[in-house]
């Protein structure tokens, strides 16, 4: 019986949307709340404990010593030797990966747009395979492999040019990383951009062709302005992942020589896992909390809306 | 001067010879790793590199008495089995009530769910470590299978949704006429329906679990450490050992791989979070 009677008010009030879609919010919010519940628990438990740490004198070698020392932490964090080194590594990472794999990434799927060649299918998967390979691997292929001053294969470049080899990671660790990041990435940005590119429309294009356009002003024209959500995705989707860095230098440089190579989650990770100072590590974690937010604030401003739209 | 046809087809051919140099410049250094993992630890060592050598599999049979690869492989497939069927279980009802019972607050609730991705790790790694170790579930294969849930959710809530999105509303319609409770409405008709993009939301969760290499290092040691822990602990030895090093990456990363190349166009829907079709 009262199935019937639901189901007469459900044919009711499908005609107009609105009633139907309210009379609906029940089960809706008792599914999703699972997930927003854990969601909200894994931000704000952890979130709670950190900034509680960050005032409290709370080293792992000395315990029992809890006093609090409200902004003490922050003080020392942001005085330390490797902060500005560490900030400043973070933004030349993020800002040259983030470069090199939007403008490389547009080109090389313009490319493979370009002209239906012998092989294509088999270049694209090429193209995007170090994106599955896992950071680790990457970083120890890169270091001992690649960049080995004696067998790498650079080193053997440099010989067959007559030039002395360079000992990459020793002496530009920055740049190492940053190429070594940079090839992860560059084929996410190449499977997203590629993608779309598929969905452009080759009518359009041949109109433009056409009527006379080069294939410069049609990329200019016709398939940048195409590409500007993609290419938003892609700086997004890199600036979360990029900004947390961390095992390409754990397992490369170790942060060194000196600070030349630590960006702010590796020393945070050595502040806290390392030299045991829970209190300085928790300061430093709020701020590259901070960070992380001022960058998501300013791109969900240019893309949220972007996102979302569609539905 | 050439014909119209023949400048296409040269312009064919510089397009072909340009890509295929950039694909293979790009994919060397898998190639070379391939490479390695089949020569001896001799040949892999020599100055300068081997590009012809006798070829060996002395590495791959040697494996589990070396470095024990198959503990740390078990330990891979549990934890990204585990969280991603955990993922599942709470992301598909979740996208369920978003793209069918949509609210003034689900375009809201979706974009606060991708901004939890913007929490950096680190930010919260101090009280899950201090967590972890006061629950005793430091080096536990079931701290990192919670986590890995939790990271990824927010992408598989978003993917998921963007595969419902496409599904017609009439079907489910019907099938609600004729009686059905939400749980076989689910069950019977919209996960059938929409097997495909959930197949990918597995892969893209199984990808992402499988490489995660931040809480993998920081929160295991012996016991349920993963590939990617295996393969860290090869970064303090120089030399002599690229040969078996190779190969322990190749094995770790093919499964992968082959997931990656099967499911890429799939793939770019969910790391898009649907903005890519």
């Amino acid at each position: 019986m009262t199935s019937t009677t639901t189901l007469d008010t459900e044919r009711a009030g499908a005609p107009q949307d609105r009633p139907a879609s309210r009379r609906r919010v029940k089960p809706g919010w008792f599914l999703v709340s699972p997930s927003v519940a854990l969601l909200l628990l894994w931000m704000i438990v952890p979130l709670g404990m950190t900034v509680y740490f960050s005032v409290i004198r709370y080293n792992l070698l000395y315990p029992g010593e809890n006093d609090f020392v409200g902004l003490e932490n922050f003080e020392y964090f942001l005085t330390d030797a490797g902060f500005m080194p560490g900030m400043l590594n973070t933004l030349i990472l993020v800002g040259s990966v983030l470069l090199i794999s939007v403008v490389l990434g547009v080109l090389i799927s313009a490319l493979l747009e370009a002209a239906d060649f012998a092989g294509r299918g088999i270049t694209r998967v090429l193209l995007i395979s170090p994106f599955f390979i896992m950071p680790t691997v990457s970083a120890l292929v890169w270091k001992n492999l690649i960049y080995h001053p004696v067998s790498g294969i650079l080193a053997a470049v440099w010989r067959f040019f007559g030039a002395q080899p360079v000992d990459w990671l020793a002496q530009h660790p920055l740049l190492s990383i940053v190429i070594i990041v940079s090839w992860q990435w560059l084929p996410f940005a190449i499977l997203i951009l590629m993608t779309a590119m598929q969905s452009l429309d080759q009518e359009q294009k041949e109109a433009a062709r056409l009527d006379g356009a080069g294939p410069i002003a049609i990329f200019w024209h016709l398939t940048l302005p195409h590409l500007a959500r993609p290419i938003a995705v892609v700086v997004m989707i890199e600036t979360i992942f990029l900004l947390s860095v961390f095992a390409e230098i754990f397992t490369t440089t170790s942060g060194g020589p000196g600070y030349a190579s630590t960006n702010l989650a590796y020393l945070i990770y050595n502040q806290a896992l390392l030299q045991f100072d829970v209190g300085m590590a928790s300061a430093g974690g709020l701020i590259a909390v901070v960070i992380a937010n001022i960058a998501a604030i300013i791109l969900v401003r240019m893309l949220g809306k972007n996102l979302t739209e569609k539905y | 001067m050439l014909t119209l046809k023949q400048s296409r087809r040269l312009n064919t051919t510089l397009v072909g010879i340009a890509a295929w140099t950039v694909a293979l410049l790009l994919f060397f250094p898998i190639f070379w790793m391939l490479l390695t993992s089949l020569k001896t630890e001799i040949d892999a060592f020599a100055t300068p590199p081997q590009f012809i050598f006798t070829p060996t599999l002395e590495n791959y049979l040697h494996i589990q008495d070396r470095s024990g690869y198959f503990r740390y492989a078990w330990n891979s497939v549990t934890i990204s089995f585990g969280a991603t069927a955990l993922g599942m279980l709470i992301a598909i009802p979740a996208a369920y009530s978003m793209a069918f019972y949509e609210t003034k607050r689900t375009k809201g609730t979706l974009l606060w769910m991708l901004s939890t991705k913007m929490l950096p790790p680190v930010g919260v790694l101090v009280p899950i470590y201090l967590l972890a170790k006061q629950f005793g579930l430091l080096d536990s294969r079931s701290v990192l299978i919670v986590i890995y849930t939790l990271i990824n959710l927010p992408i598989m809530v978003w993917m998921i949704y963007t595969y419902f999105k496409d599904v017609p509303r009439d079907i489910l319609e019907a099938a609600r006429m004729d009686g059905a409770t939400i749980f076989q409405e689910m069950t019977r008709v919209l996960l059938p329906i929409s097997k495909g993009g959930l197949a990918s939301t597995v892969l893209l969760s199984l990808i992402l679990c499988w490489n995660e290499a931040f809480w993998s290092l920081n929160l295991t040691s012996a016991n349920a450490a993963p590939l990617t822990a295996l393969i860290a602990s090869y970064s303090s030895p120089e030399g002599l050992f690229w040969a078996k090093l190779s190969a322990v990456s190749t094995l770790a990363c093919a499964p992968i791989l082959i997931f990656g190349w099967i499911s890429q166009k799939q793939l770019v829907r969910g790391l898009s979070f649907g903005a890519v079709k």
